[in-house]
């Protein structure tokens, strides 16, 4: 029973990582329509930005607080300037920009900071003043961290006036202009909200898989189920498909399914994503939370 | 142009030009350079088979990676454990890839548009684990992977790089020519119908489930093909060589190649094998350059943006644009 | 000088061009409406004027010409738009509606003593004050919409085709308290209908479409008494 525990902590631990991902995944969907198909390698960047400011010599929180900011910046900066020319472009176009923005990504970190494996800090300590068998301190204050973090957001959308412009104009564009909403600057702080949050699960997974430039695919991979499980066009729903996929991610792991199915399927880790993507597309395509959208002919 | 070229003798000549320079080749560039272009030319039969598929049918994959192993695999596998020959082993690496894709098609015809590219990025991202997986060892080789020896020669006294070389170049003709041929047809018809409106294509009797899962099938049997032949020429398949980037590479292929093309096919079998090998001389020259996929990434997108259509749609243009001047 | 003046106005769908050259002038306090058939480019005046679809030619709000302007920077100039179909915010709260609509103001007191004016107005929208505004009716949707441009404290008014698919009774209803709103906040408007009748009752002036281009014009009760647009508009 401790290991089914333990198992189901840690999956929601992890599970909160998949949840930021899936947040910005869906926050740049709800706006665009658009899968980032970068947002992976745009975290992952984030990171090794963060590790450097540690190269520094700053404290991890502030390292952390600074890379974040940054990572805000700088997905504005790309929505208005990367993405902006194939807003209206057919979507093939814009599947190759944000694949162009993946392999750039992914080879500018791997020639700054090269491809071999760094620690990177956790930052949370490991004296918490109280322990607890069935979690560890970074798992511990992953999770916290995670939920703090979605409060604010949720906070920001439902009470502050550029959070409801922001709604406004991801739900209907046309009607956000005829109120004097600049659409388009919306679109670039949904993006950069985006990218500062997929820092974060990058700076809070980079502990538990190691800093190397390849380190997020997977983690996309989970943050892409984790969004299609709860539902694209629901930020709660994304959240708590993220949790989710996590948590049966670990028990998929657990020695017991391991025995009844004959094989370790702590190897399939990727092939289960893929079969749970599959299967929510197949099967509940607005995923567990989302609303149905009806195509007119 | 969204259809493909009615043969104008230009075309003609330009193919028999092609194929006459094509075949000169072995005798004029060292062995590696020819294994570079045997290289290049099995990363053209997969991207002509992406061609197939997004260009004319309108079907999206940034997965292709894992229809190139699945015929890189089967290729070895058959050739390590069942002895067979690298011509047949070709052929069951074919058919075993068309029913991959054809397989795939099925959930395929429940997706559209990014959708559909969200789940093959899943399938190639998880291709090389499931490669890697334990079950499968005694057959994939595990993480070691396979070796497979370059296929004999096709004709006593040539080199294996040279009859390899000929071999991918009779294989990359004939399915260029196939396609030519499928695209002209009714199916031909019947897959761009598709791709320009489904719902008109459905109620023009067109068996719109029948077909789009064909074509995934037809795409994955090239790709798989492609990979057949890449494993001849680098003797080895291994897990990790197929993630991915692989799928990047195919996709970026068919893009600066011109999507909905057939020639296009070579020139971006040409630019993935040859252009990051360039890039590279040019960074032993001058160091402070970024790596060349770096580079690329920034050229493939400035590349959507402004010549979306690709090299061989460049060339149709401007073939158009010259005939124009000299009807007036 | 006249609150709204255009000259020479194209409108293009892409190669489509749906107007083609159209004048008119509105001044400020006046109520002016746009009448014709489907399609003969009611509404795309009125989006020309937003600058939300491609134009060539003069408008000049205010004496600014506006042409080649974004649609938020017009807005921010004194222009709201009733689309057609309402446009309302379907997700959001009627209230929040009603705070989008006053977006680009800033005096927290001043908006929210405009939000109970508007809740004077069409006390219906009290009453659903927290309820989703996909939930409302057509007409209290009609009357969102209406109150959502209001809160931009306009000078003019652009309204197209309140009455579309409400019930006679509300569009009575709805059309009285736009009398009631020209004669309290002396809001200027530019209302287009398909249902002359009663655009022709409450406007100054009107204006006819046929096809792109402006066949007839005039002070809407001699419009209402000519034979032709009778015949053809009015049904009798």
């Amino acid at each position: 029973m401790d290991l089914f525990l333990q198992l189901t902590l840690a999956g929601l631990a992890i599970g909160s990582i998949y949840s930021c991902v899936a947040l910005a995944v869906v926050m740049i969907y709800q706006a665009t329509d658009h899968f980032n198909f970068a947002q992976g390698e745009m975290a992952m960047f984030s990171t090794f930005i963060a590790w450097t400011f540690l190269g520094l010599g700053l404290p991890v929180w502030v390292a952390f607080i600074l890379a974040v900011a940054a990572s805000f910046v700088a997905g504005v900066i790309i929505e208005r300037v990367v993405v902006r020319p194939v807003e209206n472009a057919p979507v093939l176009n814009q599947i190759i920009v944000f694949i162009g923005l993946l392999v750039i990504f992914n080879n500018v970190a791997g020639w700054i900071w090269e491809f071999t494996i760094k620690p990177f800090p956790s930052l949370f300590p490991e004296d918490l003043g109280f322990k607890s068998d069935l979690i560890g301190p970074h798992h511990m204050g992953v999770i916290a961290l995670t939920l703090a973090v979605l409060l604010l957001i949720f906070l920001f959308f439902k009470f502050t006036r550029v959070g409801l412009a922001m709604r406004a104009a991801a739900a209907n564009p046309d009607s956000a202009r005829l109120v004097g909403i600049s659409v388009g600057w919306m679109l670039a702080l949904g993006w950069g909200l985006a990218a500062a949050i997929g820092a974060v699960g990058g700076i809070l997974v980079a502990p538990i898989v190691y800093l190397e430039p390849n380190m997020m695919s997977g983690v996309l991979l989970y943050g892409f189920a984790g969004a299609l499980l709860g539902g694209v066009s629901s930020p709660v729903g994304a959240v708590i498909g993220g949790m989710m996929v996590g948590v049966l991610e670990n028990w998929v792991g657990h020695p017991a399914v391991s025995g009844v199915v004959g094989f370790n399927l702590n190897e399939l880790k990727l092939t289960f994503a893929l079969v749970l993507i599959i299967g929510v597309l197949m099967f509940k395509p607005n995923g567990l939370f989302g609303l149905t959208v009806v195509k007119r002919v | 142009m969204a259809r493909p070229n009615r043969i104008t003798p230009g075309l003609l000549i330009g193919f028999l030009i092609a194929l006459a320079v094509s075949i000169a080749i072995p005798y004029v560039v060292s062995d590696f350079v020819t294994y570079q272009f045997t290289l290049a030319m099995a990363y053209a039969v997969a991207m002509l088979g992406l061609n197939v598929l997004t260009g004319y049918n309108g079907q999206f994959s940034i997965g292709h990676s894992a229809f190139f192993a699945v015929g890189a695999y089967m290729a070895a596998i058959m050739i390590e454990h069942f002895g067979l020959s690298a011509y047949s082993a070709l052929a069951v690496a074919a058919v075993v890839s068309f029913f991959a894709g054809f397989l795939f098609g099925f959930p395929a015809l429940r997706l559209e548009g990014l959708y559909l590219a969200l789940a093959t990025f899943a399938l190639a991202v998880a291709t090389p684990q499931l490669l890697k997986f334990d079950a499968f060892e005694h057959w994939t080789g595990g993480v070691q992977g396979i070796f497979v020896p370059k296929p004999e020669p096709m004709i006593a006294g040539w080199s294996a790089d040279h009859s390899l070389y000929y071999f991918a170049l009779a294989v990359l003709a004939g399915l260029m020519v196939i396609t030519w041929c499928i695209l002209h047809s009714r199916s031909g018809r019947a897959m761009m119908a598709i791709r320009d409106n489904p719902i008109a294509a459905k109620t023009m009797g067109v068996n719109l489930p029948l077909v789009k899962t064909t074509t995934f099938g037809i795409s994955a049997m090239f790709a798989g093909i492609g990979g057949a032949l890449f494993t001849y020429a680098s003797e080895f398949v291994s897990p990790d060589a197929f993630n991915f980037f692989i799928a990047v590479y195919i996709l970026v292929g068919s893009v600066v190649g011109g999507i909905v093309s057939i020639p296009g096919a070579i020139f971006g079998g040409l630019f993935i094998v040859f252009a990051p090998n360039y890039a590279q001389d040019l960074r032993l020259a001058y160091p402070i350059l970024p790596p060349p996929w770096a580079i690329f990434g920034i050229f493939l997108i400035l590349l959507i943006y402004f010549v979306p259509f690709g090299v061989w749609g460049s060339i149709e243009r401007i073939y158009a644009w010259t005939k124009r001047k000299k009807d007036r | 000088m006249a609150l709204l003046e255009v000259k020479g106005l194209k409108a293009y769908y892409r190669q489509v061009q749906a107007l083609h050259g159209i004048d008119f002038v509105l001044d400020e306090g006046s109520i002016t409406t746009v009448l014709g058939a489907n399609g003969a480019g009611k509404t795309t005046t009125l989006r020309a004027i937003c600058q939300m679809v491609r134009t060539e030619g003069e408008i000049r709000f205010d004496g600014k010409d506006v042409s080649g302007m974004a649609t938020e920077k017009v807005v921010q100039l004194g222009i709201a738009h009733v689309p057609e179909g309402r446009g309302t915010f379907v997700r959001q709260s009627v209230e929040e509606n009603l705070q989008l609509g006053a977006y680009t103001r800033n005096n927290k007191a001043e908006i929210q003593a405009d939000i109970e004016r508007v809740y004077d107005y069409f006390p219906r929208l009290r009453e659903r004050q927290k309820q989703q505004a996909g939930t409302l009716s057509g007409g209290e949707q009609q009357m969102l919409a209406i109150g959502r441009a209001l809160m931009l404290r306009p000078r003019l008014m652009l309204l197209d085709e309140p009455s579309f698919g409400l019930a006679p009774l509300i569009v009575q209803e709805i059309y009285g308290i736009m009398r009631r709103i020209r004669e309290h906040e002396g809001t200027s408007m530019l209302l287009v209908e398909q249902n002359a009748n009663i655009a022709l009752d409450l406007a100054d002036h009107a204006y006819l479409l046929e096809t792109g281009e402006v066949v007839m014009s005039g002070e809407s009760h001699v419009i209402r008494d000519d034979e032709n647009v009778r015949r053809s508009y009015l049904g009798y």
